[in-house]
């Protein structure tokens, strides 16, 4: 056994309201730079729909990801080494900028220089790629909310699987939203299809990132990565990818689309694994058994014998103690309410699921019958094959079983604390029908109901020994180019080249400290630097206004007059 | 009697480039890893680039199989292992052509498609359009010499030429070899001599990151603090204990 921590997501479908402030932060954080127009670290898509980059899991067409061979053997499918060599001067199943979208801009010049005229003036779309007039017919949220889904949503991917009879009626009553970011897999096919070995995985908390020095712009990332998660900058020709937000994670702080996420769905913890025991896990023959293998490669923390090796392997204390905590952890193995995206892609993701039961709730109540009874939940969820059975083929390579197990769960939890909320006993024969006790039902409720920031984000802090090691990685990131905070200027073979500046670990310091602390507005002793990305709304943080004339820079005043820590928290 | 232009021309001109090119990439790499990619514009147009670009690359990597033959190995070495000068001449030629043919059809695809596609010319840099130009004249003169050295009036470059080039990398340089050589072959070995001192400042860096490695390395690679130990220099005030006297 060789113990390795993974630091992983797990996202309650359920909350996503759709509302695209995860994919904004983070565009403004890692991608508001030339080249990175049509890159979406984050996004949000609803389903059924094309996702980004268009039927992206069409995986016959794309080839991303990994396959058996006919020895049973784990090859990535766009082919072999060699071929992958071979064709490396044309890749050729690379999705075009027409899979994703053309970017623009407006010409807005014209609205404030046109002559006087009859007309109002127009600004006009402009492509950011070749500076012309275009006409938009397809962005990165087209489909959104089910947007043209007549014609658009039968190429969904997934849903030429689900069978045709119900087809229809099934787009007339199911909808929901899947956020996206890159999966940090235990077997990444990007790293794999690497000719460079550009793309690593970081040994101490398995965050995958491309050493921006390294690469050099084969492209056969973008065609290995099964969920279309690298990104190729056309401006500096590298490729670039999500990054798990790791100046942030180093020093505790969550990434910032699970900070910014409006429905506080997203939960990051560690999880132990046993790297010796992933390739096996990703070579199992059935696709419906990917599931439970990947379940397993995933250690237990409480259990002693894996603490001690994990403690062999260098593992810290306090991130063994964090992996017990993990919200991950529980939401995968205690609960087994989360499941992975696409396990038959074999890539071992690690940013995991919650399915949402909402479809299901919906079209219990619309039938005016009780949607938080037991007997009526799971009857529903019997009966409405489709949902599930999309559901299936998002998150169990199609095998329905698990995902009715856990709507049952999350149906249970419902009923069970209708009872709690109204002051009602108890009843025990419901967390019992789904496997559970009270106890841990209960539990489930807290930490997917009312968990606060700390239960949510269970992030250990990279070690001061580490730090300076880890800084040193962090001078890889694409944060230093053209208009990123680290912002490296200009070399004479343009943008980006030249030599790079490192993040300052210690700015994070000061920011996490004042993103975590109760008092409003930043601390005194902090020499005042406005920074709105890192900014959590809490408060008028001093510096962002001039002074007014007469007042002493004062007690910082409350914007909104929320308590933070005024929510409610229901006792059984 | 060797005359002054031929000396410029047939030593200091090879020397000079030479020295570019190494220490030029020396440097390039250096001070700008960042900037060393292919610079692919792949995401913008693939079905020219789908022909072009393999067809060159091939045909250039086949070229330059063919240069390393005929410049690299001494015709008495092929003439001791049986190979006849008739033979030889036949495979030369036949092989010359194939690949010169691909490597200007595929060349030529890519001209018109970095120029007529909108995207791609207008991410095509000075830079880009000088090497073009460079790297363009000199596949011309060479397949001009393969076809007229060769089939209209023979020239034997090997008896010629490329005891020249190696002699420049003996330090033994014998520039009256090329002042008797023919016109277009010396305007091939200068222009290639000026390319090769605009190489290390192009994209054509990428060819030094030919990633043969990826045959050998396993899948997935791990970093750790540890292994950047030592690779990478530390901020100042960094500098770990006793670092300062292993460098
Ligand atoms: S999801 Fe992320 S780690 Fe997994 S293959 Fe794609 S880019 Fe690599
Ligand atoms: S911010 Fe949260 S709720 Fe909004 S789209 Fe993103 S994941 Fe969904």
């Amino acid at each position: 056994m060789r113990v390795m921590a993974q630091m992983a997501m797990v996202m309650n479908l359920d909350k996503c309201i759709g509302c695209h402030t995860c994919s904004v932060t983070c565009k403004q954080t890692w991608t508001n730079r030339t080249g990175m127009e049509y890159v979406w670290f984050n996004n949000v898509e609803t389903r059924p729909g094309q996702g980004y980059p268009r039927t992206y899991e069409d995986q016959d067409r794309w080839q991303g990801g990994w396959e058996l061979n006919k020895r049973g053997r784990l090859t990535l499918r766009a082919g072999n080494r060699l071929k992958n060599l071979l064709t490396i001067f044309s890749s050729p199943k690379m999705p075009s900028i027409q899979d994703y979208y053309e970017p623009w801009t407006y010409d807005y010049e014209t609205l404030t220089d046109a002559p006087l005229q009859e007309h109002t003036p127009v600004a006009r779309p402009k492509s950011l790629i070749s500076g012309k007039d275009m006409d938009i017919s397809w962005s990165a949220n087209w489909d959104d909310d089910l947007a043209g889904a007549p014609e658009l949503a039968k190429d969904d991917p997934v849903l030429q699987k689900v069978s045709d009879k119900v087809r229809f009626e099934f787009e007339q009553t199911f909808m929901f939203y899947l956020p996206r970011i890159c999966e940090h897999c235990l077997n990444p096919s990007c790293a794999a299809s690497c000719p460079s070995g550009a793309i690593y995985k970081r040994s101490e908390d398995g965050i995958v990132l491309v050493d921006q020095d390294k690469c050099r712009g084969w492209r056969k990332c973008v065609t290995g990565c099964p969920y279309k998660k690298v990104y190729f900058n056309h401006r500096t020709g590298k490729a670039e990818k999500c990054t798990f937000c790791f100046p942030r994670i180093e020093v505790g702080l969550p990434t910032v689309c699970a900070e910014t996420c409006v429905g506080r769905l997203r939960y990051i913890g560690l999880v132990l694994y046993d790297a010796d025991a992933v390739l096996e896990a990703a070579s199992v023959e059935d696709d419906r058994e990917l599931l439970a293998a990947q379940r397993q490669v995933l250690l237990d923390p409480d259990d002693p014998r894996v603490v001690r090796e994990a403690e062999r392997s260098g593992i810290p204390r306090d991130w063994i103690e964090a992996a017990q905590r993990s919200p991950v952890w529980s939401l995968i193995n205690r609960y087994e309410v989360a499941l992975p995206l696409h396990p038959e892609y074999r890539t071992m993701p690690m940013v995991w699921y919650i399915p949402p039961l909402s479809p299901v709730v919906d079209v219990v109540s619309d039938t005016g019958e009780d949607a938080e009874d037991r007997g009526n939940l799971f009857a529903a969820i019997e009966s409405l094959r489709i949902p599930v059975e999309y559901l299936a083929e998002l998150f169990t390579a199609g095998d329905t079983a698990p995902v009715t197990a856990v709507l049952k769960r999350l149906a249970a939890m419902r009923s069970y604390m209708r009872d709690i909320n109204l002051g009602r006993e108890p009843d025990e024969s419901i967390p019992e029908a789904v496997g559970m006790d009270g106890e841990s039902l209960y539990d489930m409720y807290r930490l997917l109901a009312i968990a606060k920031y700390d239960e949510r984000y269970v992030i250990p802090p990279a070690h001061a020994e580490q730090a300076h090691g880890l800084e040193e990685l962090a001078t890889e990131c694409s944060l230093d180019y053209e208009g990123g905070p680290g912002m490296g200027g200009w070399g004479p073979f343009g943008e980006g080249s030249g030599g790079t500046t490192p993040i300052a670990v210690e700015n994070f310091q000061a920011l996490k400290q004042r993103q975590t602390t109760n008092t409003l507005g930043d601390p005194e002793d902090k020499e005042s630097r406005v920074n709105l990305l890192n900014w959590d709304g809490k408060g008028k943080p001093e510096g962002l206004f001039p002074p007014r004339p007469g007042q002493d820079r004062g007690a910082p005043e409350l914007m909104d007059g929320t308590d933070p820590d005024a929510e409610t928290d229901p006792k059984p | 009697m060797t005359t002054t232009p031929d000396l410029v021309l047939w030593v200091v001109l090879p020397y000079a480039c030479l020295a570019v090119f190494v220490v030029g990439h020396y440097w390039r790499y250096r001070y700008d890893k960042f900037g060393w990619t292919t610079l692919s514009s792949q995401l913008y147009e693939s079905r020219l680039l789908r022909w072009g670009s393999p067809l060159f690359h091939f045909g250039i990597l086949a070229v330059l199989l063919g240069h390393v033959m005929g410049l690299g190995i001494p015709k008495s070495w092929t003439e001791a292992v049986g190979i006849s000068e008739g033979v030889y001449h036949v495979l030369a030629v036949g092989v010359g052509a194939v690949a010169g043919f691909c490597t200007l059809v595929g060349m030529a695809i890519l001209i018109y498609r970095r120029r007529t596609v909108g995207p791609v010319f207008s991410a095509t840099t000075r830079m880009d359009k000088v090497m073009y130009l460079a790297l363009a004249v000199v596949i011309l003169l060479g397949i001009a010499n393969t076809v007229g050295g060769n089939i209209i009036d023979h020239y034997d470059y090997r008896e010629g030429l490329s005891v020249w080039f190696r002699g420049i990398f003996r330090l033994d340089p014998h520039p009256e070899i090329m002042a008797g050589a023919p016109f277009t072959f010396q305007a091939h070995a200068v222009t290639a001599f000026l390319l090769f001192a605009l190489w290390p400042f192009t994209r054509l860096v990428h060819v030094f990151s030919a990633p043969i490695g990826y045959l050998w390395r396993p899948y997935v690679p791990y970093r750790s603090r540890e292994d950047r130990l030592g690779q990478r220099r530390g901020g100042r005030g960094w500098e770990r204990v006793g670092e300062n006297r292993r460098r």
